[in-house]
């Protein structure tokens, strides 16, 4: 810990992060997600605080990942080590699950990912991710958008192998079907309709006790129908639940852990969203199904 | 042991706050049990076969074993089936691992919103289908479909079916999207699915039974007809080919009913049937004053008029309220005021 030295003017210079916010990679701080705290939802189950091995895994996009895995091992009745493989071989390589193959810097360019709003809509968050401005239309940068659209892809599909509950959130009523049915297809949940208040936060008064809250959620449009940033961002922050969301040039991509500077607004891009996700979700449940059988076997044949 | 008396005050928690009371699955299985058991001791009570005791015989015996004075029916002693009497609640949404079963869960108004989410795909399929013929130009032209038999379901009845609470913002966002659905050209293609919301409303014609025509000795066609207004009774004989004469208790109207008021109101079912000239009336009337008789006898002659006229113009003559037994009578004086509703004058000192 620095000691504080006093500076001029009397005012100490306290411990503080070293990058001015926003940085260039701009992920909320770990300190938001200590995996102390349990979290408020949590069923009848025994909570038990294993200490995970020191691995020299991938980046520390992973550390939440350990969180939900923590977060996730309460919930199941026994844990054997042959749950314990199939978990941690995940961690093993940074893109297990091989998401790069699904998307390339073209498809995000046909599919106009890359436009964003006029220039006085601008979020001063944003500026980062805007490659610059044509005839006053601001475009994005797609190089830093395949890096993101990578990171969460990547995070959703380790939520999903450890059979998390994802909601996609969008407010935007042009697509409110096409999301509903993306979720319904790949077994998760949506909610795109009018958010009431608390549904995170006081979740036992609106569902009943015992009632699980979704692991991850996934905002396709981070604003809600007033132009402004939607309520489940924060109230997921507040529940410790990390969030992906497609951030347009008019959002502010603050409290999303893995923001994803993009167009929201075109049809072709949202379906290139849903078609992505959609993926990821299917390919991830079923490496878990595979790796599943798999351990079946192994432990059949050394039985035996 | 010595009982100490305690009152509901010292009870802390309260106890309405926690919502309606929620039934647990065993707990209505244990009742249906409980049920059919005490169906069979009460056959045998009876003396009869247990096998084939029906619900009748129930609520015959709980009568003959337990006769009740009260004058409310819902009062008295019932034995019903458990799912009759609990209401149906909703189950557990959420399986073992704690995952939702259903994809909307989180929204908080699953079936209302599923229920939403159907209807529009619907819709977009109809429009889809509706651009492929577009762009064949094989467009074919939508028939006015008569609405007047059927109707939506009411708030409350699609409440039951979803066993949800709805909004009427709700409710009218919903009926709105299903008559969008109605009103396109090639709508009829999910036509089974928009009459599970749709009820038929019967016109009230079937319940109006209409007697045929008498005839008397000169051959001409007549018939009767009886009504009622306040404390005046009324019959009448409707003759027909006749100048528009009417005669009642023996005088005749313009000496028995001075006022022009009265004589409007004889003269409004010949005038709504187009028929002023062409009936003689013969009419009795007692009881009642002066505006009630003639209402009476309006009445009278409206339901005499019914076998004359076809069945369509009988619906509208009931559309017009001339069918219709008026039921305002005076109401009763109360104590402490000065009238029915008049109050005392009020005086501050």
């Amino acid at each position: 810990m620095a000691v504080p030295r006093l500076l001029r003017a009397g005012k100490r210079q306290l411990p503080g992060p070293a990058q001015p916010f926003p940085s260039r990679s701009p992920r909320v701080t770990s300190v938001f997600f200590s995996p102390q705290q349990p979290r408020g939802s949590t069923a009848p189950y025994p909570y038990r605080p294993r200490q995970q091995p020191q691995r020299p895994g991938p980046a520390s996009q992973l550390s939440f990942c350990k969180h939900s895995k923590r977060k996730l091992i309460s919930f199941s009745l026994l844990l054997s080590d042959v749950d314990d493989k199939l978990l941690t071989m995940p961690l093993s390589h940074p893109d297990y699950f091989n998401v790069k193959e699904l998307f390339s810097l073209k498809d995000l360019f046909d599919a106009r990912v890359h436009l964003g709003h006029k220039k006085g809509c601008r979020h001063r968050f944003m500026e980062p991710y805007i490659f610059g401005c044509r005839l006053d239309q601001d475009i994005i940068d797609l190089d830093q958008t395949m890096e993101h659209l990578q990171l969460a892809l990547n995070f959703t599909a380790h939520i999903a192998y450890r059979r998390g509950i994802i909601l996609f959130v969008s407010r935007k009523r042009q697509f409110c079907h096409l999301v509903e049915s993306t979720a319904r297809e790949c077994g998760e949940y949506a909610h795109t309709r009018y958010w009431q208040g608390g549904l995170l936060t006081n979740a036992h008064s609106h569902f009943g006790t015992g009632v699980r809250l979704p692991d991850l959620l996934i905002f396709l449009s981070s604003l809600n129908n007033v132009f402004e940033p939607h309520v489940a961002i924060r109230d997921a922050a507040k529940m410790n639940i990390p969030t992906v969301g497609v951030v347009d040039t008019n959002c502010n991509p603050c409290l999303i852990t893995y923001p994803i500077p993009g167009n929201d607004d075109s049809p072709s891009a949202m379906e290139l969203y849903c078609k992505l996700f959609k993926m990821t979700i299917i390919r991830a449940k079923d490496k878990r199904k595979q790796n599943e059988a798999f351990e079946e076997l192994r432990s059949k044949a050394e039985g035996k | 042991l010595r009982l100490i008396y305690t009152t509901t005050t010292v009870q802390r928690k309260n106890i309405g706050a926690s919502g309606p009371e929620k039934y647990t699955e065993e707990f209505i299985k244990k009742q249906i049990e409980e049920f059919n058991l005490g169906k069979r001791h009460l056959a045998n009570m009876m003396g009869e076969d247990p096998e084939t005791f029906t619900q009748e015989d129930i609520d015959r015996a709980i009568a003959y074993l337990f006769p009740s004075g009260l004058f409310d029916k819902q009062a008295r002693p019932i034995m019903k089936h458990p799912t009759e009497i609990f209401p149906e609640q909703r189950k557990i949404q959420w399986g073992e691992d704690g995952r939702p079963f259903h994809f909307l869960f989180y929204t908080g108004k699953q079936s209302y919103y599923s229920l939403m989410h159907e209807t529009y795909e619907k819709f977009l399929n109809v429009q889809n289908y509706q651009d492929q013929l577009l762009a064949q130009d094989l467009l074919p032209q939508k028939e006015k479909r008569n609405l007047a038999g059927s109707r939506w379901l009411t708030k409350i009845e699609l409440e039951e079916m979803l066993l949800e609470k709805l909004s009427d913002d709700d409710y009218s966002r919903f009926i709105q999207l299903l008559q969008k659905l109605m009103t396109l050209p090639c709508g009829d293609m999910e036509e089974k699915y928009i009459q599970k919301f749709s009820r038929e409303v019967p016109a009230q014609l079937q319940k109006v039974v209409i007697e045929p025509l008498k005839y008397d000795e000169r051959g001409v066609a007549f018939s009767t007809g009886e009504g009622k207004r306040k404390t005046a009774k009324a019959t009448a004989v409707v003759y027909d080919n006749g100048t528009g004469k009417i005669t009642v208790n023996g005088i005749d109207v313009l000496h028995y009913f001075p006022v022009l008021q009265d004589r409007e109101q004889l003269l409004f079912p010949f005038q709504f049937l187009g028929r002023v000239g062409k009936h003689d009336m013969i009419c009795t009337v007692s009881g009642g004053g002066r505006s009630a008789q003639a209402g009476a006898i309006r009445l009278a002659s409206a339901k005499a008029l019914k076998s004359f006229v076809t069945e369509k113009e009988v619906e509208f003559m009931r559309q017009a309220g001339l069918l219709t037994y008026d039921p305002r009578v005076r109401e009763r004086k109360k104590p402490g005021q000065e009238g029915a509703r008049r109050k005392f004058t009020w005086k501050k000192r």
